[in-house]
């Protein structure tokens, strides 16, 4: 237990550290990467422990993303002023996912694999396109800005944007953490390993999955809340289908089903176009061919990268590690 | 005794670390004085669709600034500076644009940001700049948010805005299709509004408006809208994509209006290209450009950026989006030769706004003290066998109340060297 505090401990200050020592444009990166780990620790939980496909999480994002705007511009057209008022419209973020969670997750309890998918599919689709019938409210395809208030203490604002979400992930990583370890956790590894014994164990199974929908929408709120305050605006344009399915990709590379995987996914999602990018920025073309390959190049190397270790690391870039580290183990001498 | 050589050393190393701290310091000075500037060298980028939806037309214009900055550096670049261009690709997703403004203005260093393509791509980092005092010259857009002086004193644009436009496209119909009904479709953004504002100024009504949207590629309730309503002249505020489709639907429906379209939508070699072997459908089309049209071979500012895209962008398709992109790179090295040889923000910014700049467009360029816009006009383009071709004269009025007038003033010819001297 205490141990267990002090890995925390020791994260959150390395985590600190690093925002602190990064420059604007990295802290920026690390920022982005913490609002998607938020999102994908959440699908991790759905996905992978409770057995549920949801190609929908990148609607949750939107809709923690709009709620963030609305209220952050709604509090500051009140003549609200202060750090805090981020607090409140994140958790205004957490709470609206937790009830469009909670809706969406009493549906799709009736529905199994590829219905869910399909389910939650629909929603991706839908979500986006709300915006653009209620163009008056909710800005239509050119979005709203975000208000945002200068940063309380004199850094670069790109830093102060890495210390909140860095505490974003954090408090969504050691949140979840606890509750996987705990008796729900357990049930819900029961639920996806085999309904029926779970059922007879006495573990009620649908509620443990629309409790699931809960956690894992009110993670991708706080990630889409934390987005929208990176970008200082919302559009429809910002959460596309190919978001979702991002998403369940960098969890699916990560490691599925486990808080680091999503971490390493999370991570992977900001690092690898901009690797792609600065690879076809290195290589030096002629003017016709590079036309034609720019932009389509680091989608191509992207999906290399994907397909590489899908099968030189089927279980994810964590699965990976965790072989090195037991194989190093076993056959380490007894000291 | 034994302490005194280690002193010495300690001393020593103090004074050499000292030293080498007042050297970076003094180097730090000098070089970040002005970001993205050297001796040698001026970094500026861009944000634009080189995928995605937008992509289709768009893609070309940054590479074709490129390649007009290729030339001027071929010839020595500016005051011995060469211009280096990273064009950064936003597949016109917004949150993506917030991604790689950054990484420009805060990994790359950049000096300017110049031409980021897009409405509301663009309008999200007008905020981030302004604060990060980087100049943001002449937005790919005719949006007239670019145009706020006071609240955003380092955005410039560059397109005739979308009133401007309007104006002149309603006045034409209002004299050449009197009594004719006129009918309007536009983007359901900026683009859209603040065009149809132009075009009411102009008509005072129209029969019947429509909106669509981007992500909606069927028009066929819109276009069957204005079959329904009998509508003689359709105007268009479309994206090249959608001027294609509207003018395809329309075919289908058995529904021949006249059609006049926007700047941004009516290029012809862009908009046959979707059409394919429909291309004729648009025989007859009138829109409305500052530029020079890229069929007239014979105009020697197109003859310019043809040589100057045959020697750097071969193989590359030269459009109307090439003369686009390469007038904007040669105001660009305009407004940096008037800047002078000590190149700072501040004097870039205020090479522009003492205005003055002619060169390829027919339209006046308005930047001044006070006002932040860039073409103030156009003249209008006819499809004929297939050819886009200029026709009546140019004209010029402002998003407010005054009147479309002709403007009469010449532009210069090219310089012998094809470089702004």
């Amino acid at each position: 237990m205490t141990r267990r505090w002090i890995i925390y401990a020791a994260t959150a200050l390395a985590l600190y550290a690093l925002a602190t020592t990064l420059e604007p444009f990295r802290a920026y990166q690390l920022a982005t990467a913490a609002a998607y780990f938020c999102a994908a620790a959440g699908l991790t939980v759905l996905t992978g422990l409770s057995g549920q496909l949801s190609l929908g999480h990148g609607a949750f994002m939107a809709i923690g993303a709009y709620t963030v705007a609305l209220t952050q511009n709604g509090l500051a057209d009140a003549g609200a002023t202060g750090a805090w008022l981020l607090g409140i419209s994140l958790l205004a973020a957490v709470l609206v996912n937790v009830v469009a969670g909670a809706v969406i997750g009493l549906a799709g309890a009736r529905l199994h694999g590829p219905y869910l998918a399909g389910a939650t599919l629909a929603i991706a689709v839908a979500v986006p396109s709300v915006p653009v019938i209620f163009r008056e409210s909710l800005g239509g395809e050119q979005g709203l800005p975000v208000y945002a208030e200068p940063a309380p203490v004199d850094v670069p604002y790109e830093r102060w944007q890495a210390w909140i979400a860095v505490t974003g992930a954090l408090i969504v990583a050691a949140g979840l953490a606890n509750l996987l370890r705990s008796r729900y956790g357990r049930e819900l590894r029961a639920v996806r390993d085999d309904e029926v014994a779970a059922r007879l164990a006495g573990v009620p199974v649908a509620r443990v999955r629309v409790q699931a929908f809960v956690v894992s929408a009110a993670g991708a709120g706080l990630g889409g809340g934390l987005l929208a305050f990176l970008a200082q605006s919302v559009s429809p344009g910002a959460f596309p289908l190919t978001l979702s399915l991002f998403l369940l990709m960098a969890i699916v590379i990560g490691g599925l089903g486990s808080l680091a995987g999503a971490a390493w996914g999370a991570a992977l999602l900001v690092v690898l176009p901009d690797l792609a990018h600065e690879i076809t920025a290195s290589l030096s073309l002629s003017p016709a061919t590079e036309q034609r390959l720019a932009g389509n190049l680091p989608l191509a190397i992207f999906g290399l990268v994907l397909i590489v270790t899908m099968i030189v690391a089927p279980g994810g870039v964590q699965g990976a590690l965790t072989r090195v580290v037991r194989r190093r183990r076993t056959t380490a001498p007894p000291s | 005794m034994s302490h005194h050589p280690r002193r010495t050393v300690a001393f020593a190393a103090a004074l050499v670390l000292a030293a080498t701290t007042v050297v970076a310091c003094g180097d730090n000075d000098s070089k970040a004085a002005v970001p993205g500037v050297t001796d040698t060298e001026i970094i500026v980028g861009t944000h634009t669709p080189l995928t995605g939806p937008a992509a289709a037309g768009y893609s070309e214009i940054a590479p074709a600034a490129k390649a007009y900055f290729d030339y001027v550096n071929a010839n020595g670049g500016v005051h011995g500076r060469k211009i280096t261009y990273k064009i950064m690709d936003d597949g016109y997703n917004p949150a993506n644009t917030q991604q790689v403004v950054r990484q420009l203005v805060l990994q790359d260093k950049v000096f300017a940001i110049l031409n980021g393509l897009g409405t509301p791509t663009h309008s999200n980092v007008l905020d981030f700049l302004n604060t990060n005092k980087v100049p943001d010259l002449f937005v790919a857009s005719g949006s007239l948010s670019w145009n706020q002086p006071t609240k955003y004193p380092l955005t410039f644009g560059f397109n005739t805005d979308y009133t401007v436009e309007g104006k002149i496209l309603g006045t034409y119909v209002k004299q050449n299709f009197a009594g004719k009904k006129t009918c309007f479709l536009g983007q359901d953004d900026d683009f859209g509004r603040d065009s149809l504002v132009g075009v009411k100024k102009a008509l005072g009504t129209v029969a019947a408006e429509q909106k669509y949207t981007v992500t909606n590629t069927n028009v066929g309730p819109q276009i069957g809208a204005f079959k329904a309503a009998g509508c003689e002249v359709v105007i268009l505020a479309t994206v090249p994509g959608f001027t294609a489709l509207s003018i395809g639907t329309a075919a289908r429906l058995a529904f021949k209006p006249q059609w006049v379209v926007s700047n941004v939508g009516s290029d012809y070699p862009t908009v046959a290209a979707l059409l394919k072997e429909a291309a004729p459908l648009a025989e007859g089309m009138v829109g409305i450009s500052p530029l020079p049209a890229v069929s007239d071979a014979a105009d020697p500012w197109t003859a310019l950026f043809k040589k100057v895209h045959d020697a750097h962008a071969p193989n590359t398709p030269f459009t109307g989006n090439t003369v686009y992109g390469m007038s904007m790179a040669y105001l660009f090295v305009q407004v940096l030769q008037a800047a002078g040889k000590d190149l700072t923000r501040e004097g870039l910014v205020a090479a522009l706004k003492k205005g003055g700049f002619t060169g390829p467009g027919y339209a006046p360029l308005r930047y001044a003290e006070g006002n932040h816009s860039g073409y103030g006009g156009g003249r209008l383009t006819r499809v004929a066998s297939g050819v886009q071709g200029f026709f009546g004269p140019v004209y010029e009025t402002d998003p407010a109340d005054a009147p479309v007038a002709e403007y009469a003033q010449q532009r210069p010819a090219p310089p012998t060297s094809g470089i702004p001297g």
